[in-house]
């Protein structure tokens, strides 16, 4: 079994592929990094009581006038920067996997159904697609982020931050699932399998879900991983513009909003640790996605 | 060709009667009108009489008719926050955003199209492979992330350009203009980059993939074995059947010009439209927001219209199969 998995086609290009290699290494570790951060780092960013103004404005430890302590340094409320990037990581990668998990169930959802029934239904799906589509992402969240503030009351706006914030991404995410699963069902459809669990009178969902859907996975794999590198891109850039999260729970935008106050004050670490954090955090996924589309794309090999 | 262009302009009316109604909807239903324009100490009977004449009572298409009718003739309303009319506060900013994306524009087209083009001729080259791996990087930078990074290099470290504003503006017949001052050419320089970039990646990678598909065909084929010379057969007979699509991207960038300028004009605090976007979301500026949304469609929408009509003069099969 596991040399079975060691030998076959995926794996075997994954090994002759450095780039891959490393990008799969970087992106392991800061998951890993991200995933146990109360355990790895030393004090808890959102937690006054574990730092000091005392420590304020340390730089990394091997620049002059550092605190071995603090090993990439501490912004402007003694706050340990490698803590805030672990658990900023920790809300960007939250924020990220919950919205493009939320868009691939609607948009491979919608697009099953469109391709399987087609008509009418498949029709209004397709246009309001192609409507999102002639929109960039950002556009749809920021103004899907400006309508939920109008609509709930103030006092619930900085508790229903995060969600508000992964529903705005997972909406503007979801079309490229609908348009890929939409296409790859079309051909399905009318392959002599699936005719014959519709003939054999099989439920509709029974027949998308268990027949068509595991038929379908490749592409949408590729998309799955593509897709998590725009949502991660996509909360950092909403928190950037102080729209996604606030300064009190940092995501890596957040960090990075934070420490474009410094840029011209000499503290370059405050601002240039959680922006090359999260630029080694998105290359490394994107160079995986092109990896698995050229793994699942014969046409290319 | 009369009956195409008219059949695209309904199609556009029906896009632009579309984006107002959305904007309207914003409008009456995303918070109340009435409690944005009166204070606490209100009456009851005072809102209903504002209601009243407001004509918020009426029938839903009534007042969808009256807002359309008003946008029109160039009435957009008035802002929540500041009280001004929403038409000034727009054209006040358009110069500022037009001139920003339309550099970033020219600059991923110098650029971007001659890399392509020879990404696609060499495909296995050490050059090749260097820029491909670079814009790859380049995609996964969030724009934001280029601009400081060009604001820290030649801002902050070498202290050759302003990094925020317009610098020096010119007024011309109310269109305030940064391209007629060596001031304000320094100010632009650096937003325009990093608008410019992104932009730049995708149509590089158009252009290289679509060049690639075109040096496969049958009549590229034909056209070696009859010994024409490369140079004349890559320029002149690939790269023209290569440009069609190239048009496209321009009318589908610009979307992406104008959605990523927001971000671009927050870092360098440039004065544009989607500096003044920005601000009416985090205010909760619902005539604003709307607004916005309406201007942008109806530069979409011009765009594209011109885009469709750019293919007729440069594409002479579509001519033929309209005749047909």
């Amino acid at each position: 079994m596991l040399a079975r998995f060691w030998d076959s086609d995926a794996v075997w290009a994954f090994r002759h592929s450095p780039a891959a290699i490393v990008a799969f290494i970087v992106a392991v570790l800061i998951l890993g990094g991200a995933l146990f951060a109360p355990w790895l780092a030393q004090s808890n960013p959102y937690d006054l009581t574990t730092f000091s103004l005392i420590d304020g404005l340390l730089p990394p430890v091997w620049e002059e006038g550092s605190d071995r302590r603090f090993l990439l340094g501490t912004d402007d409320q003694g706050r340990d920067m490698v803590s805030a990037i672990l658990f900023g990581a920790r809300l960007s990668l939250l924020i990220g996997l919950m919205a493009m998990l939320i868009a691939t169930v609607l948009g491979v959802g919608l697009g099953l159904a469109a391709g399987y029934y087609g008509g009418r239904f498949d029709a209004i799906v397709m246009r309001i697609a192609d409507v999102q589509l002639a929109l960039p992402a950002i556009l749809t969240a920021l103004l899907i982020d400006g309508i939920a503030r109008g609509l709930l009351p103030p006092s619930s706006h900085e508790n229903l931050r995060i969600v508000v914030l992964t529903l705005a991404i997972a909406l503007s995410l979801w079309v490229n699932f609908a348009r890929t699963a939409r296409a790859s069902t079309f051909v399905e459809r009318n392959k002599e399998y699936v005719q014959a669990a519709m003939i054999m009178g099989q439920h509709p969902l029974r027949v998308m879900f268990w027949h068509i859907l595991p038929n379908i996975l490749g592409p949408l794999l590729v998309i799955m991983t593509v897709d998590l590198a725009s949502a991660i891109l996509l909360e950092a850039t909403l928190s950037f513009l102080g729209i996604g999260l606030p300064a009190d729970s940092p995501s890596l935008g957040t960090l990075i909003r934070i420490g474009m106050q410094f840029l011209l004050s000499g503290e370059w670490w405050i601002l240039w640790v959680p922006t090359l954090f999260l630029v080694a955090l998105v290359v490394s996924i994107n160079i995986l996605g092109d990896f698995l589309r050229d793994v699942f794309n014969p046409r290319l090999r | 060709m009369v009956y195409f262009i008219l059949k695209r302009l309904l199609q556009s009316v029906f896009v632009m009667l579309a984006v107002a109604l959305l904007a309207f909807s914003l409008f009456r239903f995303v918070g109340d009108p009435v409690s944005q324009m009166t204070g606490v100490e209100t009456s009851v009977e005072d809102r209903e009489r504002l209601r009243e004449e407001l004509g918020l009572n009426d029938p839903f298409i009534a007042q969808f008719a009256r807002f359309t009718g008003d946008m029109l003739q160039g009435d957009f309303g008035f802002s929540y926050r500041t009280r001004q009319p929403v038409a000034e506060m727009i054209a006040d900013r358009i110069p500022a955003t037009l001139e920003l994306g339309t550099v970033a524009l020219i600059i991923s087209l110098i650029v971007g199209i001659p890399a392509g083009v020879y990404t696609a001729l060499r495909p296995r080259g050490f050059i090749t492979q260097t820029i491909l791996m670079t814009t790859l990087v380049g995609v996964s930078i969030p724009t934001f992330v280029i601009g400081i990074m060009l604001i820290f290099l030649f801002g902050v470290q070498l202290g050759w350009l302003p990094t925020f504003g317009r610098g020096g503006t010119v007024e011309i017949g109310g269109w305030t203009s940064s391209l007629f001052t060596i001031d304000g050419w320094r100010a632009l320089i650096l937003p325009a980059l990093t608008l410019g970039v992104y932009q730049l990646t995708l149509t590089m990678r158009l252009v290289r993939a679509e060049m690639m598909e075109v040096l496969r065909s049958d009549y590229i084929r034909f056209a070696t074995a009859r010994g024409i010379p490369y140079r004349r057969l890559h320029f002149r007979h690939a790269l023209a059947n290569t440009m069609i699509p190239v048009i496209t991207i321009i009318g589908l960038q610009f979307g992406g010009v104008i959605a990523f300028s927001i971000v671009t004009e927050s870092v360098f605090q440039w004065p544009g439209m989607g500096l003044l976007f920005l601000e009416s979301i985090r205010f909760v500026d619902i005539p604003v927001m709307g607004v916005y949304l309406v201007v942008i469609a109806f530069f979409f929408v011009l765009v594209n219209l011109l885009v469709d009509m750019l293919y007729i003069a440069i594409d002479p099969r579509l001519r033929v199969k309209e005749a047909a």
